[in-house]
């Protein structure tokens, strides 16, 4: 191994992880080896053969087409929350953070609060108001993860909003909205990458247990929470259709999380 | 005692902010109550007269004030779907999701405090890599996975427990407590991960500091200086880890309950949401957001009585 790689194991294992699951999700979104929601009742519960790599479940379809599936719906769903949560963080976080003021301070109580509650249940309150599915699943999350963001991109302004770069932009007659989009986000994004990998990380565990609830992506939309609760009924039978449900389901977010850290570790 | 007060005053807010979402949240569907009762047949008198009793047509804000007060004396009005008083729900089930919480929390401090130290003092030795890299792993699985797993271990193969077998605490207390340890190692298993490593690398870069140095200099052994010098501070970001584990593993047992069928407000919250029974939700969020608030204060004074120097 040589000494970079060593040095930042975990960013390079992390993006190996994340990279893999990204191609297995690109797969599972168009390209599976069988319809993920074609049932077949001749194979209902068949086990592991040349056919069905991974058996089938108990509409008789196929496991790893569906795993496959589930990974590029769960994919998508994180995409979305985090892209959700960014947009409106940095554009909260960026307005408080450099104008500062009465505004600043009411929102920033307003985010503590927020802050300091477990993502699942402010979603659950999310899903009992809107109803549940693909896309109010990402929509709650994403407006969940938003005060997080929001925080550190404020704090970015904050610190950046009085250095001599953006004074000199000052100088030459740029607008705010230009010295805020155009100068001071640039700068603040690097800080953001290992919290965008850690936000992936959540919406993955979030998605992951409000579908196994069964107030997340509702069928026949395929996802890894609800096949993982529908995998518990035949646990008896068919451990396998569980745990390869599982470690999909653990690959995601080891992925992220170790991207994330070594993100970290980098800055 | 200033902080106290100060940190109380935001306790109080936050409790005033969150309500105040979760009830108007509540208040954002469509559709009024007193149709849903009466049915879409119903007279527009009648109508009227059940808002009138009901309390529909005041100001949403006394209706929240109105609503705040009766919670906090104990009434929480009554569930659609059964017609009961929420609160008489809500007692027998309470007192579950608590005991899976503390047995939980429990688990992650006797397993994560002792590794933690015992790999930081081992730092070098051939396993602490690997025991890393589970460590690693531990911290992804999900506690409903991990939950699953345990029945497959331990209900199917070496049958030591009955997947489902749910034993109420009036029945037997010794029963109803093993059968939660299951769901609670679940629960437990990715926060001990997650502190054990905090707890590790705390200790280490605590001891790289000048004052273990002076400790050794002046003839401590190596376990005075760790446990009377560096534990103490290496275990104040611990500590605030831990607090807000406490919250995550409320929220992480609503999601075991359903994998091991224990009936506490984890459940009843879920079959709520399906069912739209308004109330029930809206009870059971703002308890758990009260115990959430509260939490977060016991850990902030906590925080400041372990070290003196934090004065926000």
């Amino acid at each position: 191994m040589n000494r970079k790689i060593r040095e930042n194991f975990k960013l390079y294992t992390g993006m190996l992880i994340s990279g893999l699951m990204l191609i297995l999700a690109v797969i599972g979104l168009k390209f599976t080896p069988y319809d993920p929601n074609e049932m077949d009742v001749s194979s209902r519960l068949a086990g592991i053969s040349m056919a069905h790599v991974m058996g089938c479940d108990n509409f008789g379809r196929d496991i790893f087409s569906r795993i496959l599936a589930g990974i590029g719906t769960t994919m998508t769903v994180a995409v979305g929350t985090v892209f959700i949560g960014i947009v409106l963080g940095t554009v909260v976080g960026a307005l408080t953070g450099y104008y500062g003021g009465r505004v600043d301070e009411i929102l920033m109580r307003f985010n503590d609060a927020v802050l300091a509650f477990p993502a699942l249940l402010l979603a659950l309150v999310f899903i009992s108001v809107m109803g549940p599915g693909k896309y109010n699943v990402m929509t709650a999350l994403g407006i969940l993860f938003a005060p997080g963001y929001a925080r550190i991109i404020r704090g970015e302004f904050l610190r950046c909003r009085n250095l001599d770069y953006v004074q000199s932009a000052k100088l030459m007659g740029a607008g705010d909205m230009r010295i805020m989009f155009v100068h001071i986000l640039p700068n603040a994004f690097q800080v953001m990458l290992s919290t965008i990998a850690i936000g992936f990380n959540n919406a993955v565990l979030a998605e992951a247990g409000m579908s196994f609830l069964g107030i997340g992506v509702q069928p026949p939309d395929p996802s890894l929470g609800l096949m993982l609760s529908e995998a518990q009924s035949y646990l008896f039978v068919r451990p396998g259709y569980a745990i390869c449900t599982g470690i999909a389901i653990v690959l995601l977010i080891l992925g992220f999380s170790m991207l994330s850290e070594g993100l970290e570790n980098n800055a | 005692m200033r902080y106290i007060g100060k940190k109380l005053i935001t306790m109080l807010v936050t409790v005033l902010i969150v309500t105040l979402l979760v009830f108007f949240a509540f208040r954002v569907i469509p559709g009024d109550p007193a149709v849903n009762m009466l049915g879409i047949k119903a007279t527009p008198e009648k109508v009227e007269r059940l808002r009138e009793q009901m309390g529909l047509n005041r100001p949403l804000i006394i209706r929240y004030l109105e609503w705040l007060k009766d919670f906090f004396f104990g009434d929480m009005g009554k569930s659609y779907s059964y017609g009961s008083s929420v609160s008489d729900m809500l007692k027998s089930k309470i007192p579950i999701t608590v005991a899976l919480t503390l047995i939980s929390f429990l688990f992650v401090i006797a397993i994560a405090i002792p590794l933690g130290i015992h790999t930081a003092k081992h730092e070098d030795k051939w396993y602490s890599k690997v025991l890393d890299v589970l460590n690693q792993i531990m911290m992804s699985v999900p506690p409903f996975f991990i939950g699953m797993l345990l029945t497959y271990l331990f209900g199917i193969i070496l049958r030591w427990f009955t997947p489902g077998g749910y034993v109420s605490y009036r029945d037997s207390f010794a029963g109803f407590i093993s059968y939660l340890i299951l769901p609670s190692l679940a629960i437990a298993i990715p926060k001990a991960a997650m502190t054990n490593k905090l707890l590790k690398s705390s200790l280490l870069k605590e001891s790289r500091l000048d004052y273990v140095r002076t400790a050794y200099s002046r003839g401590n052994s190596t376990s005075e200086v760790l446990y009377k010098h560096v534990l103490k501070n290496a275990m104040i970001p611990v500590i605030t880890f831990l607090g807000m584990t406490l919250a995550d593993i409320v929220a992480g047992s609503l999601i075991v309950e359903q994998v091991f069928s224990i009936p506490g407000i984890g459940r009843l919250l879920i079959t709520s949401i399906s069912n739209r029974d308004y109330p029930v939700v809206q009870a059971i969020i703002t308890i758990i957001a009260c115990i959430v608030i509260l939490n977060n204060f016991i850990v902030d004074v906590l925080y400041k009585m372990i070290d003196p120097r934090i004065s926000r």
